[in-house]
């Protein structure tokens, strides 16, 4: 019998180890570019207690149907080019807390690993909730027989996040994951009224670690007011408002990945 | 007298943010020794266990909540007035066992932060229902990272925007209390990298104001408490 996940080609993981700083954004904008360069992608959101990427594409109202194969994502469109599963497709009420301790959550994340009928996509992303536990441990247990291409490891600038995000490499090390590279966001912000540009979240942390641990440095991506706002009302942001600050970065990334990936690169 | 006890095993940010980055834990008769920031403030992290800031915690719920347990248990922290505790992200076995082995004591309740977009008020949302669910009092919520007011032109930019009503909608929807917004101010973020107290730093940042005013509402709710707990007995 063939598995849900034969149809996949490249299966890519959002980690961090800090909270906050942007997973669940990157993999959505990631999505989105990706989706621009003609590619069918995939969102499996496997942070259980905040789960963000379903409200990122507006469809958080939508409901999951089942099929032969096991559960069917949820398109964002008539296109089909982007599908999602996430927990918060299974909640009744949206604003219910999902109060599991690890065996439930193991449990669950097995199911969304294995029993999702993605059909062909050319890229699945995971994204994660913050931190090196249950939910890591086991997604990464559970996508080892299907050999993910590596991880992208998100930071903001600032030495307390960059201070979680060397752990989550180490985590990377233990289990085996590829570090496809480092991305720094909120790296700065330039305001729309003047130009002058702050570190609000300080400078350079992202790249510095990428440098110190030997990992491809994705790039830096600023605030972007424009890119919130997106996000807030589910809107493609790739698509939309490709002159906004965010956008050369965000696609750089995707580019990168594609690049990677290609059937020349070794 | 205050104690503070970081209970996120994965992300410990305290001790950085302490300027105790390097420090160890001392064991003696009495148990564990928190480390003091300054006389009258200690803190307790599993970052003091760690030698190599590459360390990993990557450790299952249980042995995550069995550090709890001992952090609650085997720690001296002598008499206190306040013990805060730090936590990570969610709603999960750390947050379940703290308020869990903390209810044989009594827990004044809970901060909740949140940020002003929707997308981050969804998961505050869920937060909340985690503490009604555990009975566990809600002080109020502070919203984060309100506003940006450039240093140069001082124009604010609204960078994450509540484009749902910010905290202040949610709360009144749930009758809490905003206990206060705190503006984007990027020595913060600088203190804490450099281990140093933003307040005392930058005394005139409308961040600092904000702080001090949201410090003394928790105070006055924690007195409040105390004042009604008194007039039981």
């Amino acid at each position: 019998e063939r598995s849900n996940l034969a149809g996949v080609r490249h299966i890519l993981l959002v980690l961090s180890g800090k909270g906050g700083v942007g997973k669940s954004t990157i993999a959505t904008e990631l999505a989105l570019s990706l989706r621009h360069s003609g590619k069918k992608v995939g969102i499996l959101d496997v942070d259980l207690c905040g789960p963000s990427i379903p409200r990122m594409f507006k469809v958080q109202d939508n409901d999951v149907h089942q099929c032969d194969s096991g559960w069917v994502p949820v398109f964002v469109d008539q296109d089909k080019s982007i599908s999602l599963m996430s927990i918060g497709f299974l909640l009744e009420k949206p604003d219910d807390a999902v109060v599991w301790r690890g065996p439930k959550k193991n449990a669950l994340i097995k199911q969304f690993v294995a029993d999702v009928a993605w059909g062909e996509l050319d890229f699945l992303i995971v994204d994660t909730p913050p931190g090196t536990s249950d939910e890591h441990i086991s997604t990464v247990e559970a996508l080892r027989p299907y050999k993910p291409l590596g991880a992208i490891l998100v930071t903001t600038p600032q030495a307390v996040s960059v201070g979680d995000v060397r752990r989550e490499l180490t985590f990377c090390k233990k289990t085996g994951l590829r570090v496809l590279g480092i991305v720094e966001n909120m790296s700065g912000f330039v305001c729309p009224h003047c130009s002058e540009c702050t570190n609000i979240f300080s400078k350079g942390g992202g790249e510095e670690l990428a440098k110190h641990a030997g990992v491809p440095f994705l790039g830096s991506v600023p605030l972007d007011p424009q890119l919130s706002q997106s996000l807030e009302e589910g809107r493609d942001f790739i698509q939309e408002f490709p002159k906004s600050s965010a956008f050369p970065a965000l696609t750089h990334i995707a580019q990168q990945i594609l690049d990677g990936t290609s059937p020349q690169s070794s | 007298q205050v104690a503070l006890l970081d209970i996120d095993i994965c992300g410990p940010s305290i001790p950085k943010m302490m300027g105790l980055e390097g420090e160890q834990v001392h064991q003696s008769g009495s148990g564990w020794s928190p480390v003091y920031v300054e006389e009258n403030l200690g803190v307790m992290s599993v970052g003091f266990l760690l030698s190599s800031p590459d360390d990993a915690v990557i450790w299952r719920g249980p042995k995550k909540n069995g550090l709890i347990k001992q952090f609650l248990r085997d720690v001296d922290w002598g008499e206190i007035d306040y013990l805060i505790v730090d936590t990570p992200p969610g709603t999960s076995d750390e947050h379940l066992s703290i308020v869990q082995y903390l209810s044989a004591t009594h827990i004044d309740g809970a901060v909740i932060i949140t940020t002003p977009q929707e997308v981050s008020l969804q998961d505050v949302r869920k937060e909340i229902n985690f503490c009604h669910k555990v009975k566990l009092p809600i002080i109020g919520v502070v919203e984060n990272m309100s506003g940006f007011i450039c240093p140069k032109c001082k124009n604010e930019s609204q960078i994450f925007p509540p484009t749902t009503g910010g905290a202040e909608k949610m709360c009144q929807a749930l009758n809490i209390s905003l206990l206060g917004k705190v503006p984007l101010d990027p020595q913060i973020g600088k203190s804490c990298d450099k281990g140093q107290s933003f307040l005392s730093e930058v005394p005139e940042s409308p961040a600092t104001l904000s702080y001090r005013s949201i410090i003394q509402r928790v105070q006055e709710y924690c007195d409040l408490q105390h004042f009604q707990e008194e007039k039981i007995i």
